[in-house]
């Protein structure tokens, strides 16, 4: 009939099945190489929970400490700024900290100043957006890139999110969540641990 | 097939029985006519077509002052920025190897948006070039990649940050996102072994990758012939020699012709390297003086400038962005629906807008907002089927196309500088309006790029001899 050979049916089960079992091996021989890409034991053990001494701090304070490689804030709030915070909840995207609070809020900071004592606020300094870290604006009043009716807070230089002085987003900003308030707890009156919260 | 050694007469000269023995080996002089000698090009080709051979030459600058940078660089988070400044104050003409990599980044996309430019215009994606469009835009992607790695390899301020807000964009898809994103840098933060892979990606991953793209580019565009300023196929009106009339041979015509362009580039390329390296921060940016700072964001934070107008539309999608968005796409998909006489495209329409309603509502600006700004680039991919218009070049087109290009153009552009200033509310609202140009230029192609009075198209090329 035709010149073309007569397909062996056997032989081409073969090869379909020796393809098949060597490129399930191929995709496994990739499962290291992929994986070599997660953050390696060294960097896990780095993660570990750190103290940040508040004594003598200012109204207006901050105070900085490193955890997992990202800056922990402690802020001295003054009373007016405590004050205003319950104000503010129709200019916020999220005044209760309702949005995903195993990520953003642990319980013990489910509340208008989202902090364990109002005076003081720890937050992550990590805009939500897209992890640029945010400049303290305490401050009000009208400024460059900041509203008019300004109560003092922070702005991100990179995308122009503005938070209030609880780390609280503002509406319609590219950042969708309020900065993330670390797991932490009061070691004395004037010692915070931050990245533990197991007696809280 | 039996080995036929090549003959060449007794007395030939050493040089020519040396070529002969080799093309019997390799065909290396088949080659060479092939691609340079006898590859026919349109003669009317114009000053928007020296392009792409300037991009090959930037290429090579790259790869040739991008080894010799790796021979002193530290790709280590402890001495990458000091090993920089090594380069730039005690290697030999460090100094000169370093601005040239850095302003050949620049130039490599002045040169390569040029080249964009002019198949945009030129239609030089339309059939038969699909492919060579779609090589082009995979480069294009690929050299925003290199770019992206290299930028955070001298770890100053701005390589850190860029790389952080980059890196974060992934962390805004639905559920994998921030597994995703910590997968990538390999850390919790932006760190040593970020910096790690970021230097294989851009010494050897990338580059191999790109290599490989520009000469799957190059032969796909020799295989069907090049386009030309009036669109026309010069295939088909070929000589009694089976040669296009209107075609001559790229080598030495336009061999000689790119070589004198390129000395006019390079003279442009040598007075930035020794004058401008830093072109008033636009090429080399004032914050990546500083070392990286992972506490501290600098006070205004921008890619370099050839990022400028994607990063534009992730900024610009905000919330209350979402429902003009949304509007704007309905009526797009509305538009298709009404044209097609297919009850299944009306039904995709119906459900593709419900489903971006869903997503608008449920999901956050941040996520579309990197879903516009890979979607701005991805949509280059579609361009040979978006544009339904009879004629491929803008000469014989209807004179409003000549105007929506032109104002498409310009969009880039402030997208561009919108980009590059801190944001502000009612540069936030320009750069709304530009997004939703930029989007509509390409969604809404295959509605307006058939409308108006087109010009007849001749059957031979346009050409004036000097």
């Amino acid at each position: 009939m035709s010149d073309k050979p007569s397909m062996d049916k056997d032989r081409r089960n073969w090869l379909i099945a020796t393809s098949a079992v060597g490129g399930v091996g191929a995709a496994a021989a990739l499962y290291p190489f992929v994986d070599s890409f997660q953050p390696s034991e060294r960097a896990k053990a780095a993660g570990a929970a750190v103290e940040i001494d508040i004594s003598g701090m200012q109204p207006d304070e901050m105070r900085m400490v490193e955890w997992r490689g990202k800056p922990v804030w402690v802020v001295r709030r003054t009373p007016e700024q405590v004050a205003e915070l319950s104000k503010m909840d129709a200019e916020l995207a999220d005044p209760d900290s309702l949005r995903d609070p195993a990520q953003y809020t642990p319980p013990y900071a489910q509340n208008q100043w989202r902090s364990i004592k109002p005076e003081y606020m720890v937050v992550v300094g990590i805009c939500t957006h897209l992890g640029c870290s945010p400049t303290p604006k305490f401050e009000a009043g009208a400024q460059p890139s900041l509203p008019n009716t300004w109560q003092g807070g922070f702005l991100c230089p990179c995308h122009g999110s503005t938070f209030d002085m609880a780390g609280r987003v503002f509406k319609n900003k590219p950042a969708p969540d309020n900065m993330e308030v670390p797991p932490h707890m009061y070691l004395s009156d004037t010692k915070i641990l931050v990245g533990e919260d197991k007696k809280a | 097939m039996a080995f036929h050694e090549k003959q060449v007469p007794a007395d030939a000269s050493a040089a020519v029985k040396l070529m002969a023995w080799v093309d019997s080996r390799l065909p290396v002089t088949e080659a060479f006519k092939r691609h340079m000698s006898e590859y026919y090009a349109p003669k009317n080709l114009n000053f928007f077509y020296i392009f792409g051979a300037l991009a090959i030459v930037v290429l090579a600058i790259q790869i040739i002052t991008g080894i010799f940078l790796t021979m002193n660089y530290k790709p280590d988070a402890a001495k990458a920025f000091e090993s920089v400044e090594y380069i730039m104050r005690e290697v030999p003409f460090g100094w000169l190897i370093r601005y040239m990599h850095s302003t050949g980044a620049s130039m490599f996309f002045v040169v390569v948006y040029l080249h964009m430019f002019r198949g945009l215009i030129y239609g030089s994606y339309r059939k038969p070039r699909e492919l060579i469009w779609i090589f082009g835009c995979a480069i294009f992607l690929a050299l925003m990649g290199e770019a992206f790695f290299g930028y955070l390899l001298p770890w100053g301020q701005m390589s850190y940050w860029g790389a952080q807000v980059i890196v974060n964009l992934f962390s805004a898809i639905p559920l994998i996102g921030p597994d995703l994103s910590l997968w990538l840098r390999g850390d919790y933060v932006v760190g040593d072994a970020t910096l790690n892979r970021f230097f294989a990606f851009h010494v050897i991953a990338i580059p191999l990758v790109l290599i490989g793209l520009v000469a799957a580019h190059i032969l796909a565009l020799h295989e069907v012939g090049s386009n030309n300023p009036d669109g026309v196929e010069i295939k088909n009106t070929l000589d009694a020699n089976g040669h296009p009339v209107d075609g001559i041979p790229f080598h030495p015509f336009y061999s000689v012709h790119d070589v004198m362009y390129l000395g006019g580039f390079l003279i442009i390329f040598a007075s930035i390297v020794f004058f401008a390296p830093e072109m008033g921060g636009y090429f080399l940016e004032a914050n990546n003086f500083i070392p990286a700072n992972p506490f501290v964001t600098p006070t205004h934070i921008a890619p370099v400038w050839y990022f400028t107008p994607f990063y534009s539309m992730l900024r610009a999608t905000t919330t209350n962005f979402l429902l003009p968005l949304w509007i704007f796409l309905a009526v797009i998909l509305g538009m298709f629906a009404l044209q097609s006489k297919d009850m299944k495209v009306k039904g995709a329409c119906a459900v593709i807008a419900v489903v971006l309603a869903a997503g608008f509502y449920a999901l956050d600006a941040k996520f579309w907002g990197v879903v516009i700004m890979g979607g701005s680039v991805v949509i280059l991919f579609f361009l040979p089927w978006l544009d339904h218009s009879p004629v491929k070049s803008i000469r014989y087109r209807p004179q409003f196309h000549k105007y929506i290009y032109g104002t498409f153009i310009a969009t880039f552009v402030v997208l561009g500088y919108l980009g590059i200033e801190p944001p502000s509310p009612l540069y936030e609202k320009i750069s709304q309006i530009c997004t939703i140009y930029y989007l509509g230029f390409f969604l809404a192609m295959p509605f307006w790029s058939k409308l108006g009075t087109f010009k007849p198209v001749p059957t031979r090329v346009t050409f004036k001899s000097h």
